[in-house]
């Protein structure tokens, strides 16, 4: 016959009633006519039923020299179910409903347990459930519908409004707006048009798109995440190394001090055999070690996929135990603190013509700082003109020729020294303290004006970073840029101290250096260069997913490019740990302070435990470890 | 002291020190190796009370599979968990679930209950 826990349980339970009546009746002096009887049938059919499996588990751990929590089951329900039938017919007070409720009360644990259990690792499969079926795939001239497998890398996909993107592509044609929470935990639905990325398992808004699959099946992001997910939920945090030991000795240890608590009350304080025994046994059915065990695996179960829903991939346990006691969290400045970039923010002198001037020359120029000002000038609808002799003056700047004069953008070396007007370099100077990028544009050798470039902190940084001081770490930001730009970024959002001026390389010795000194470091990039020195913290957080480098080396990885998913993170993860911590107190708490009620040490005060409550409080324990677990899931996250 | 309490505590004392010597003396671990058919290695794990035997041992190089023979009904050994790989599995009666083993590098893999209370190891070398 199989039958499940819980049909187990319900059999059980049923025939437990005219026990339970009889308990409840006691007190009134009624007793049941044949009651032993009827208690030692129904209690043998409960055995048969739902105790065997114990004990059969427990013989075979026995026969292999390990003791567990079914071995404290078994003993305690074997103990008080064949004592009961020898005092039956010895003409003693039985206690078959000992027996009978323990097995009950364990299996309603067992049960419930299971049941969670299975909740919490669904939550998984439920995220992988997200992609879609299929996909319409251009075959020939035609779109064709083809089960997601046999999409490959390279195929067209056509993406209906409504739809979900089946795969990670490239938009190849079209625009439309994408709703990508599921990954990115962002709410605002993104728009895409021809050249972006996009990630399968989104889903698509308004407008038709024409994607190319870049990846399909294992190595899309959507799958990527789950198994990262998965894998972390599965690990280890090092504060279970406490429980791993404790489990080994545990079990053997409960039974000796089961056997001593009979022979100190039965040898030493004259209690009869009998309340010697129900003292035992209530020790060995409260000791069972099952909330111990599913404290931590429960916990970082529930808060590593309530994270990945937000975005947040934490790798494993030992992440977030680092994470929730960080003394310092160290920033790269482009990038991460800002946006990474350059934009214009002032123009001296005539906009239009400066710009147009500028935007000319460096249309021809790959400089970083070029983009900047082309794009200015696309915002303002300004023509390009053509340029002759273009030349590029290393570390100083450009010249051409527009329509017969000469056109010079570059720093003041481009220029003699009377060509720049007192007030134009007063100006400049003063834009240069604002830790602003100068560039002079000049005309038939004689500077016109001033752009000046500067990569501006993205919007919600100095939000970020007061959030992550109020949560106490100090802020670092290290960057390779000169000092003075640093500072002024640093100053506007708020970091605590700047390492300006390092090589990339400098960066990881800089983090070595800290974590040799004992701080507990987290370094926050977008992982593209960073790699090393994510990998050198404590803690590495990357940035935007962007690269498969940066998720390799970042114990933590934030799907979106916001710095508040670092504040999220730190938050979730302290939060995870913090339930880790606190499930594992009540399970030790719960045993250390069960096992000496159950002992009978505080019978002074009233205090008892029989076995059957005993079997109660046990089921309860693990229950509330598994419930406490599952409110993470509720827990507040700004 | 009657002579019953006396008796009692003699056998008290023999048990603890018969737990004592059963449950911690130490002892040689079970081990077996995978059975390898055509270019497969297998190994079987039977799962009651325990697990027998709790390492195995595989040859690198050969794919691997490791089966886990459900024979016990309680909660306690109802899921397996290979941390490093991941492997998080519920165990069926019915049906003995099969693990792959990477084995293609030299490493020890630990195996637990979904309780971390039994453990195993399955070592590729």
């Amino acid at each position: 016959m199989k039958l499940s826990n819980i049909q187990r349980f319900w059999i059980s339970f049923v025939l437990s009633i005219p026990m339970l009546i009889q308990m409840l009746a006691m007190p009134f002096h009624w007793m049941f006519a044949g009651y032993n009887w009827w208690a030692l049938i129904t209690t043998t059919i409960i055995m048969a039923i739902s105790a065997i499996p114990y004990w059969k588990s427990a013989w075979a751990a026995f026969k292999m020299h390990n003791a567990n929590m079914n071995t404290l089951v078994a003993i305690g329900t074997a103990v008080a179910y064949f004592y009961s039938i020898f005092a039956m017919f010895t003409g003693r007070e039985v206690y078959f409903e000992s027996a009978a409720f323990v097995i009950i009360f364990v299996l309603l644990g067992d049960a419930m347990e299971e049941k969670m259990h299975n909740n919490a690792s669904n939550a998984l499969s439920k995220l992988l459930s997200l992609q879609a079926k299929d996909a319409e795939v251009k075959r020939g001239d035609d779109f064709v519908k083809l089960p997601l497998e046999q999409v490959q890398v390279g195929d067209l996909i056509r993406v209906k409004p409504g739809e979900k993107v089946p795969v990670d592509g490239q938009v190849v044609s079209g625009t439309t707006n994408i709703d990508e929470s599921m990954v990115t935990g962002e709410s605002l639905p993104v728009a895409k048009k021809s050249g972006d990325s996009v990630v399968g398992a989104t889903i698509n808004g308004s407008g038709m798109i024409v994607i190319k699959a870049t990846k399909v099946g294992k190595d899309t992001m959507l799958a990527q995440i789950v198994e990262m997910v998965r894998v972390a939920q599965t690990s280890h945090a090092p504060i279970q190394n406490l429980t791993d030991q404790i489990s080994h000795i545990f079990v053997p240890a409960v039974l000796i001090i089961a056997i001593l608590t009979f022979v100190i009350w039965y040898v030493f304080l004259g209690a009869t055999a009998v309340q010697a025994m129900l003292f035992a046994v209530s020790v060995v059915v409260i000791a069972c070690p099952c909330a111990l065990g599913l404290a931590t695996p429960t916990a970082l179960m529930v808060g590593t996929s309530r994270s990945a829903k937000m975005g947040i991939l934490i790798k494993n346990g030992e992440v977030l135990q680092e994470v929730s006691k960080l003394d310092a969290v160290i920033f790269d400045k482009t990038g991460t603190i800002t946006i990474g970039k350059p934009v214009v923010t002032d123009v001296v002198g005539d906009q239009t013509k400066i710009l147009s001037l500028a935007a000319s020359l460096e249309a021809n120029s790959e400089h970083p700082l070029a983009s900047a000002i082309l794009q200015k000038a696309k915002e303002e609808n300004l023509p390009l003109q053509a340029v002759e002799d273009f030349k590029a003056i290393e570390g100083q700047g450009i010249t051409a020729s527009i329509g017969g004069q000469a056109v010079s953008v570059g720093s003041s070396k481009l220029f003699a020294k009377e060509a720049i007007s007192t007030e134009l370099a007063d100006k400049a100077s003063k834009l240069q303290a604002q830790a602003k990028t100068i560039i002079f544009v000049g005309l038939g050798g004689q500077a016109l004006g001033v752009i000046a470039i500067q990569d501006k902190p993205k919007e919600n940084a100095q939000k970020a970073i007061a959030a992550l001081k109020k949560r106490g770490p100090k802020t670092i930001m290290l960057t390779g840029d000169n000092p003075q730009v640093a500072q002024a970024i640093a100053n506007e959002v708020g970091i605590d101290e700047v390492v300006a001026g390092l090589l990339p390389n400098e960066k990881a010795e800089h983090i070595q250096h800290l974590v040799h000194s004992g701080q507990k470091v987290a370094f926050v990039g977008d992982g593209i260069n960073d790699a090393p020195a994510l990998s050198s913290a404590d803690v590495g957080i990357a940035m935007g997913a962007g690269s498969d480098i940066a998720i390799e080396s970042g114990g933590i990885v934030l799907m979106q490019n916001d710095l508040m998913g670092v504040v999220r993170a730190i938050d979730m993860s302290k939060k995870t740990f913090n339930r880790i911590k606190l499930n594992l107190f009540w399970a030790l708490i719960y045993n250390t302070i069960g096992i000496p009620i159950a002992a009978g040490l505080f019978i002074k005060f009233g205090l008892q435990l029989s076995p059957e409550f005993a079997g109660l409080a046990m089921a309860f324990s693990s229950v509330s470890v598994v419930t406490s677990s599952l409110l993470l899931n509720k827990a507040k996250i700004s | 002291m009657t002579i019953s309490q006396i008796l009692i505590l003699l056998v008290a004392i023999a048990l603890i020190i018969f737990i004592v010597w059963w449950f911690f003396a130490p002892r040689q671990e079970q081990a077996a190796s995978g059975q390898i058919v055509n270019n497969q290695q297998i190994a079987e794990i039977v799962v009651n009370g325990g697990y027998s035997p709790s390492t195995i041992v595989l040859k690198k190089g050969i794919p691997a599979k490791v089966k886990f023979n459900l024979q016990d009904s309680t909660a306690c050994l109802s899921r397996i968990t290979f941390e490093q790989l991941g492997v998080n599995t519920a165990l069926d009666k019915d049906q003995a679930a099969t693990i792959e083993i990477p084995t293609d590098k030299a490493t020890t893999f630990n195996f637990a209950c979904g309780m971390d209370m039994f453990h195993g190891k399955v070592v590729v070398k």
